[in-house]
């Protein structure tokens, strides 16, 4: 069904092709969508960065949703304005709150989300080093253990075909 | 009347899969023959009744049974039946039932496959497994019935999500559960091994396969996923941290460190403790990540479904499965023998340094994920932790990871020194530093990223193919496993040259076309022929033509679609895609800028992609890795006689 359905489409896409070529002649470089480049540029870095406050989870500059157009077009207003990027962020957090940021300030509320992963790895390392310390105190302690475990790798040895 | 068989029969197999959960265990505890041998025929009942249950439930979803609820909200008679089908797991309960199927699925398996283990071995096993399987029963038969009827029953039924009509909907959730619910296999050898007392080599031996065998469909239904979110969504993305996709990668990266810790399990019989815990982390973030998905406590993409009730279920059910797990370890784990002995510097401490560096990135993961929902519980407000942070985290401790796959395989177990490794490593270290350096130079330019990126693929492959070379002069060939290790560290090289490239030299131009324009990116030329209306089975779309060429020699034509599936939902971006070993040329259609829709100026964005598929072609030799390792014949191998279990745990 949906390959019939694909072969259909192509076909007529095909067709439509062949009737453009026609117009060949007419072809010219396609414009740039964005009037200027440098503020769409800056747009873009600044809000691949923040939420779409009414997508699910989407960043303001992929999504399609009406509202996030809206932001998109105002984003673009302040930075022809003369704002600064930190300026055009505080603007909308100002008014979204921080949840329109993907990338969360550092403050009281996210030291530990900041920090989180450098303590964890500083514990695991630390971790890491007390257990190799212990388990060669433990096996130097109680030499009968390897002997046990050969032997028993031996009985292993045995069974196997 | 087809529904109530299904109801009745998913019912049955609760009382089933208690009576597989408590007489094997109980019998195993008590030597009693003839209730651990129920084990067997319980499990294959069990899943003949839920596999007749999901049956009723595509039943109805195929003849478009409206008067049942769930069919009515997930699926409407315009749906293809592919996709009315698929549908089946496109909602909340249904998944539900395919999560139990593949439960009963994996656990029928064992009962299969495991002629040549004792038989308190078997009998434990499917206990655990069956325990697991009555809590989720509970779950689907108390909170989400699929099978529950509305009546009157509406004319037609709800749509199923846009968003959801791809063939990615077909295969990316039962891969993904594949993969999530086979952790519990690996999960009830542990706990089998812990209730005996018997974690032994011969333990990790019978795990391995299995934790394998759902590392692969976990590995599979990542990679699918990824691959659709990159077709579907429209701007080309592989990867957005969202938190459904977090909640399949935590369990990805502990199964990840499960397996390596497995290996020195079995070889060196060391780190059992570890690996037991490894076990219970990786199936406890299984059943963590459906109740983040399952639960609505999540706004993101892939939640669709909202109910308290549901998500305190599953943490109560979380929490029993943790923390009986748990105090069993505690109770067994000093008991445990250490294994052999190990220097310092030797492959053993370099799988271990490579399993904490691992469950620190998952641990790191899991904060950024459930971050906002705890500031959110404190009422300290409302903030998002998206792909910038991730980013900033992940990266770092990845990278020494990247730098151990090339060492740990080249060290020896036990005892090794610096010297020789790095003796073993420099031709490696040269090509690496010679990637490094030259070839971000030769794309264009020094980029540090690029550098870094491509001097650890390079050092990955270089060291595997001098360690193949050295390997493959010495006596004997080497094992299937050997293989799959190897592939699959290849496949890591591939992902990171895929990433590295793509996120630093792809082009990406948003331009107005009007038919006959045309715009040059990443060196190819591509021209907009103009869009026409179709209609599929259940959407309008406006079919764009954009035609590629190269130094004017046409290459083909691609045809991105904009789709309007009605019933006021956003329209859907069809992305076209002309794949390639070395790049993708990506097109998506915008909206029309005038009002002529056929011959009128479109919104046009076009990427240049630089060996993209690099990305799912390295998850691809990933899984493919894991497949060799886990056919190795020496798992098939029947064992003549088993020892007799020994009392306690092994010394």
């Amino acid at each position: 069904m949906k390959k019939k359905l694909k072969k259909f489409l192509r076909g007529g896409a095909a067709a439509l092709a062949a009737l453009m070529l026609a117009h060949a002649a007419l072809a010219k470089e396609a414009a740039p969508l964005a009037e200027d480049p440098a503020v769409e540029q800056r747009m873009v870095k600044i809000t691949e960065e923040l939420r779409c406050l009414v997508c699910q989870n989407e960043s303001l500059a992929g999504s399609q949703a009406d509202l996030a157009k809206d932001l998109r077009e105002e984003v673009r207003g302040l930075i022809k304005a003369g704002k600064s990027d930190d300026e055009v962020r505080e603007f909308l957090v100002s008014r979204y709150g921080d949840f329109v940021l993907y990338r969360p300030q550092v403050k009281p509320v996210t030291y530990l989300l900041w920090g989180g992963p450098f303590l964890l790895l500083i514990a695991g390392i630390v971790a890491l080093v007390r257990y190799l310390r212990r388990r060669n105190r433990q096996l130097t302690e109680t030499p009968l253990s390897e002997e046990e475990r050969q032997r028993a790798e031996a009985l292993l040895k045995d069974n196997r075909p | 009347m087809i529904p109530e068989l299904g109801h009745f029969a998913l019912l049955l197999s609760l009382f089933v899969a208690l009576v597989m959960g408590i007489l094997p265990l109980a019998g195993a505890q008590l030597c009693q023959h003839r209730w651990m041998a129920l084990a067997r025929p319980a499990t294959t009942a069990a899943f003949l009744l839920i596999a007749f249950s999901f049956g009723c439930l595509t039943w109805a979803f195929y003849v478009s049974d409206f008067s049942v609820l769930y069919v009515a909200s997930n699926s409407n008679t315009q749906l293809p039946t592919m996709y009315r089908l698929s549908a089946v797991w496109g909602g909340h309960e249904g998944s539900l039932l395919l999560w139990v199927l593949m439960l009963a699925g994996w656990s029928l398996a064992v009962a299969v496959f495991s002629r040549q283990l004792p038989e308190a071995m078997v009998a434990r096993v499917l206990g655990v497994l069956g325990l697991v399987l009555a809590g989720l029963l509970a779950f689907v038969v108390f909170t989400s019935n699929p099978f529950d009827r509305i009546l009157p029953p509406p004319a037609e039924g709800r749509s199923l999500n846009p968003l959801l009509q791809d063939p990615g909907l077909v295969y990316h959730p039962p891969m993904l559960y594949m993969g999530y619910v086979g952790f519990s296999v690996a999960f009830a050898f542990a706990i089998a091994a812990l209730i005996a007392g018997q974690l032994d080599a011969a333990w990790a031996r019978w795990s391995r396969p299995w934790t394998t065998a759902a590392w692969i469909f976990l590995t599979l239904g990542i990679t699918l996923g990824s691959w659709w979110s990159y077709n579907e969504l429209g701007w080309g993305g592989w990867w957005f941290w969202d938190p459904v996709e977090n909640a399949s990668f935590m369990p990805w990266l502990v199964g990840t460190a499960l397996i390596h810790s497995l290996a020195v399990t079995e070889k060196r019989g060391s780190f059992k403790n570890w690996t037991v815990l490894l076990a219970i982390a990786a199936f406890s973030l299984s059943l963590l990540g459906t109740f983040l998905v399952r639960s609505g406590v999540l706004t993101s993409v892939h939640a669709f479904a909202t109910d308290p009730r549901r998500g305190i279920f599953i943490l109560i059910l979380l929490a029993i499965v943790v923390g009986s797990s748990l105090m069993l370890f505690a109770a067994r784990a000093p008991k445990v023998s250490l294994g052999g002995a190990f220097a310092l510097v030797s492959r053993e401490t370099f799988l271990l340094v490579n399993n904490v560096l691992l469950l620190v990135t998952c641990g790191a993961v899991l904060l950024g994920t459930l971050y906002p929902l705890i500031v959110d519980a404190f009422g300290l407000g409302k903030i998002s932790v998206g792909p910038p942070y991730f980013n900033a985290v992940f990266v770092p401790i990845m990278l020494p990871v990247l730098a151990l796959v090339a060492i740990g395989p080249v060290a020896r177990w036990k005892h090794d020194d610096l010297k020789t490794i790095l003796g073993r490593l420099w031709p490696a270290a040269i090509v690496a530093a010679a990637a490094g350096i030259a070839l971000p130079w030769l794309a264009g330019g020094w980029n540090g990223a690029v550098g870094l990126g491509l001097a650890l693929a390079g050092w990955i492959g270089a060291a595997l193919v001098s360690q193949t070379a050295d390997r493959l002069k010495k006596p004997g060939a080497p094992t299937a496993s050997w293989w799959g290790m190897q592939l699959a560290h290849f496949g890591l090289a591939a992902f990171v040259v895929g990433v590295t490239l793509v996120s630093n030299y792809q082009e990406e131009r948003d331009v107005r076309m009007e038919p006959g324009d045309t715009v040059m990116v990443g060196g190819y030329t591509f021209k907009f022929l103009g869009v026409r209306e179709a209609d599929g089975p259940n959407y309008r779309a406006s079919v764009g033509s954009v035609e590629l060429s190269r130094d004017g020699k046409t290459l083909g034509t691609l045809y991105p679609e904009k789709r309007d599936y009605g019933l006021g939902s956003m329209p859907m971006t069809e992305a076209a895609i002309d794949v390639g070993f070395t790049r993708d040329l990506y097109v998506s259609l915008g909206e029309p800028l005038t009002a002529d829709r056929e011959n009128g100026a479109w919104a046009v964005r076009v990427y240049f992609k630089p060996f993209v598929v690099w990305i799912w072609g390295g998850c691809l030799l990933m899984a493919l890795g894991g497949l060799l390792a886990a056919a190795d014949r020496r798992y098939r191998l029947r064992v003549k006689r088993t020892l007799p279990a020994p009392a306690g745990a092994t010394a």
